[in-house]
C-alpha cells in the first residue's frame, strides 16, 4: 500500500474499464475503514488477491464460491461476541449470488445477521469466460447461452434477486449502477448504517464479457438505466421507496445495440420480434416501478 | 466428578467446558443430542455464546470459518451426509489454517440411506488436512475434545481437528464419565490466542488465490504442521494426564502387546469390543493383542512400528472402505509396516452399523492364522 492508494484500489489486475473493479472502489469509499469484506470465488478475487499481492486496504476474507454469507455470519457473530463492531459486507459476483450462493444467503437473511450483502453484477459467470447465470438478460449470448440457428441467446429473463431477499425480511434493498457514482455511494452508506441483513445489486457492465470498449463502461451503464433495462430504486422493509426517473427513456437498440452479446440480433438484419420483446421487458419495469417522468403527461 | 451421562451429553459438557465463543451447527443423526443440548446451555446462560442455527451443515462450517478468522473459539458438530456437505469446506478450513474443533458422531454414508455407525464419513476427509482423533469410549470422547482444541490452537500446528466417536454406538450410551471441572479445564486449556485475524485495525487478506508458483509450498506447509502435530499431541495427552491421571499421550494405545504374535489394530469403539474378545483368547492361550490407532491425522506410523515389537501377523479391523481397494487403515498400517516382514490382512466390518461380537473377533483370529484376510466380513451369503 502507498498513501496514493484507496481502500480497494492499489494494483489489482482487472481490464481496463472493469465495472466491477470500479464498483469495489466506490463500495469502500463507502464503507470506509472499519469494514471486513468478505468475498466469493470470482473475477473480482482474482483480478484483486493474487498472492502475495492484494488490492485490499482493509481486511478480506475469501473462501469459496458459495459461501460469502455464511462466512459473514460466523465473523458477524465472532465480533458481536466480542463486542467489536466492524461492517461486515459481503461483496460478491451475480454467480455467487443468484446461483450457487443462494441457499448460504437465504439462510444469512432469513437469521438476521448485521451484514450488507452487495452484488457486483455483471450479468454472467465472467471469471470462467463468459457463461450464463441467473443474472443473465434475454437473449444475451454467453457460451453457454450461445445464438445459434436454433437459438437467440439466453432463454429465460433475470431472476428478481432484490425482490427474492425483500420478501426474506431485509430492511434494506436497493439496485445501484457504478454508472451514478454518488447514487451507489449514498446507498451503500444507508446500507451500512441500517442493522440487519442489507441487500445491494450494482449493475457492473464487464466490457470484456459484453463486448465494448473499456472507455465506455460508464455511458454502457448509463444506457441500461436510460433504457428501462435496469432500474435504480430503494426498498425499505419490502416497498419500494425511491426510483430513479427517466426523463424521456430511450429505445433498447441504444444499449442493445453497442454490445457484442446482442450482436445477433441485428445480424444480418433486425430481429424485430426478439427486440421487441426487449423492448417489453424495460416497459415493464418502467410501469412497475414507475420510472417514465413524463409517462402522465404522454397518457 | 463421575456422572452417569450419555455420550453426546458428555460431549456437550465437555464443549462446554471449553468456552466456545461460536457454535454454528445443524442437527442430523446421531448427533442431535450434542447440539440440542449446547442450544440448552446457551439458552440457560450456562454457555456464553452465539450459536447460529444455520440451514446446512455447509454454512455450519462455513460459519465456523469466519468466526475463526475473526478470532474466536469455534465449534460444531456433524457426522455422515452432513460432513459430506461440508467437504468443500473441511478443505478450506485447513487450508486457512484456521483451529476449528468438530465432533464427528461416525455414521455411514448413502446410497442406500443409513443413520447407523461406520467410520466412513470422517475417512473419506482423511486428506483434508484435519486432524482426525477417534474416541474408544465417552470418557475418550469428552477428554479429547479438552486436548484437540489445545493441539489445534497451538501456534505449531494450527489446524482444525476432527474428534470423531462411533454413533449410536458411542453418542447414545450411557456410560459413567469423569467430568472435570471448569477450573480445570481454564488452566488447561488458555483462552484462544489466534495469530492472524480480520482485524480493521491490521488489515490483512485471508483465502487469496495461489498461481501455481506458490499453490505447493501451501500445502507443503501444511503437511508440515500435520506432522509437528504428532510431537504437539503427545505434549498435551502427556499434560492431560498429569493433570487428569487418564493417559492420552500416545497417537497409539497397546493392550497385551508385550508377548504378543498376532494383533488387532482398529479405530474407535470397537477396540472395546476386542479387547473383550483378546481376554477370552489369551485365557485359551493365544498370544494376542491390540494396539488401537487414537490419532488417524497424523497418521502414528513409527508409533505403530515401535509398538509391534514380535509381532508377526496383525488383523486390521476397517469401518470404511475405499471401494476398488480395501480398507483405509489397512492400507495405513500396511505402508507403516512396509519392509518389517510383518504379515497385515485388512477385514472390512460392521458397514452400516452391523453389529461386531466377540466371537466375530475370534473368527477373524482364526482367519489370520489361515492367512484369510483383505475381505469383508460377515456378508450376507446371498450376495457371494
Amino acid at each position: 500500500m502507498t498513501e496514493e492508494c484507496e481502500l480497494f484500489e492499489c494494483g489489482h489486475r482487472a481490464c481496463g474499464g472493469c465495472g466491477p473493479a470500479l464498483a469495489a472502489r466506490l463500495i469502500m469509499k463507502a464503507t470506509g475503514e472499519n469494514t471486513i469484506v468478505v468475498a466469493s470465488t470470482g473475477c473480482m478475487e482474482v483480478f484483486s488477491t493474487p498472492y502475495p499481492e492484494t488490492a485490499w486496504g482493509v481486511p478480506w476474507i475469501h473462501s469459496l464460491f458459495e459461501n460469502a454469507a455464511a462466512v459473514a455470519s460466523g465473523i458477524e457473530a465472532s465480533l458481536k461476541k466480542q463486542g467489536r463492531d466492524e461492517h461486515v459486507v459481503c461483496i460478491c459476483g451475480d454467480g455467487a449470488t443468484f446461483d450457487i450462493g443462494m441457499l448460504c444467503i437465504s439462510g444469512a437473511f432469513e437469521r438476521g445477521h448485521d451484514i450488507t450483502y452487495i452484488c457486483y453484477d455483471n450479468e454472467a459467470y465472467m471469471n470462467t469466460g463468459i457463461q450464463r447465470s441467473g443474472a443473465t438478460p434475454y437473449d444475451a449470448d454467453t457460451t453457454t447461452s450461445p445464438a445459434g440457428k436454433c437459438s437467440t441467446g439466453n432463454p429465460r429473463p433475470k431472476k428478481d434477486l432484490p425482490a427474492i431477499l425483500a420478501a426474506h425480511g431485509a430492511a434494506y434493498v436497493a439496485t445501484a449502477s457504478i454508472a451514478y457514482p454518488n447514487d451507489l455511494i449514498k446507498k451503500v452508506q444507508r446500507a451500512v448504517s441500517t442493522h440487519g441483513p442489507n441487500y445491494i445489486q450494482v449493475h457492473a457492465p464487464c466490457c470484456t464479457g459484453w463486448g465494448f470498449d473499456g472507455s465506455q463502461t460508464m455511458a454502457v451503464g448509463r444506457l441500461a438505466v436510460e433504457t428501462g433495462l435496469w432500474v435504480n430504486y430503494e426498498m425499505m422493509n419490502g416497498e419500494v421507496e425511491r426510483v430513479r426517473k427517466v426523463g424521456h427513456r430511450k429505445a433498447v437498440d441504444d444499449y442493445l445495440s453497442v454490445q457484442k452479446r446482442f450482436r445477433h440480433l441485428y445480424r444480418p438484419g433486425r430481429n424485430e420480434e426478439e427486440i421487441a420483446k426487449i423492448q417489453a421487458i424495460a416497459d415493464a419495469n418502467a410501469a412497475k416501478f414507475g420510472v417514465d417522468l413524463n409517462m402522465k403527461k404522454e397518457e | 466428578m463421575m456422572e452417569i451421562l450419555e455420550g453426546s451429553h458428555a460431549v456437550a459438557e465437555a464443549v462446554r467446558l471449553c468456552r466456545p465463543q461460536v457454535v454454528a451447527a445443524y442437527p442430523i443423526t446421531p448427533q442431535t443430542h450434542i447440539v440440542e443440548a449446547l442450544a440448552s446451555m446457551v439458552a440457560d446462560c450456562k454457555l456464553d455464546a452465539e450459536y447460529i442455527c444455520v440451514e446446512s451443515e455447509f454454512s455450519a462450517l462455513s460459519a465456523c470459518l469466519g468466526a475463526s478468522a475473526a478470532g474466536s473459539r469455534v465449534y460444531s458438530a456433524t457426522t455422515s451426509q452432513g460432513l459430506a456437505l461440508m467437504f468443500e469446506v473441511c478443505f478450506n478450513v485447513a487450508g486457512m489454517r484456521q483451529p476449528v474443533v468438530m465432533t464427528i458422531a461416525n455414521r455411514a454414508l448413502g446410497a442406500p440411506l443409513n443413520i447407523w455407525n461406520d467410520q466412513q464419513d470422517s475417512i473419506s476427509l482423511r486428506d483434508s488436512g484435519w486432524l482426525q482423533f477417534y474416541a474408544e469410549d465417552n470418557q475418550e470422547a469428552t477428554d479429547l475434545h479438552f486436548i484437540a482444541y489445545k493441539v489445534a490452537e497451538d501456534h505449531r500446528v494450527l489446524l482444525p481437528a476432527m474428534v470423531c466417536f462411533d454413533g449410536f454406538i458411542l453418542t447414545h450410551t450411557y456410560e459413567p464419565v469423569d467430568m472435570p471441572s471448569q477450573e480445570a479445564i481454564d488452566a488447561f486449556l488458555p483462552p484462544y490466542a489466534p495469530v492472524n485475524i480480520l482485524d480493521a485495525k491490521k488489515p490483512m487478506s485471508l483465502g487469496m488465490y495461489a498461481t501455481p508458483d506458490y499453490y505447493m509450498e501451501f500445502r507443503y506447509e501444511t503437511d508440515q504442521a500435520q506432522k509437528r502435530a504428532k510431537e504437539v499431541f503427545a505434549e498435551v495427552g502427556a499434560e492431560f494426564a498429569a493433570k487428569f491421571g487418564r493417559d492420552y499421550s500416545g497417537l497409539v494405545e497397546g493392550y497385551r502387546l508385550e508377548d504378543a504374535d498376532m494383533a488387532f489394530i482398529a479405530l474407535g469403539s470397537i477396540c472395546g469390543t476386542v479387547r473383550e474378545a483378546i481376554d477370552e483368547m489369551r485365557a485359551d492361550g493365544k498370544k494376542v493383542g491390540l494396539l488401537k490407532v487414537r490419532s488417524f491425522r497424523p497418521f502414528p506410523s513409527e508409533e505403530i512400528r515401535a509398538a509391534l515389537p514380535g509381532v508377526s501377523k496383525v488383523a486390521v479391523l476397517d469401518k470404511n472402505i475405499s471401494l476398488g481397494q480395501k480398507g483405509a487403515l489397512a492400507l495405513e498400517v500396511r505402508d507403516a509396516l512396509y519392509g518389517s516382514g510383518i504379515d497385515v490382512k485388512g477385514y472390512i466390518l460392521a458397514l452400516g452399523g452391523r453389529d461386531v461380537r466377540q466371537a466375530d473377533i475370534k473368527a477373524i483370529a482364526d482367519l489370520l492364522e489361515k492367512g484369510e484376510g483383505d475381505q469383508f466380513f460377515g456378508l450376507r451369503t446371498e450376495v457371494l
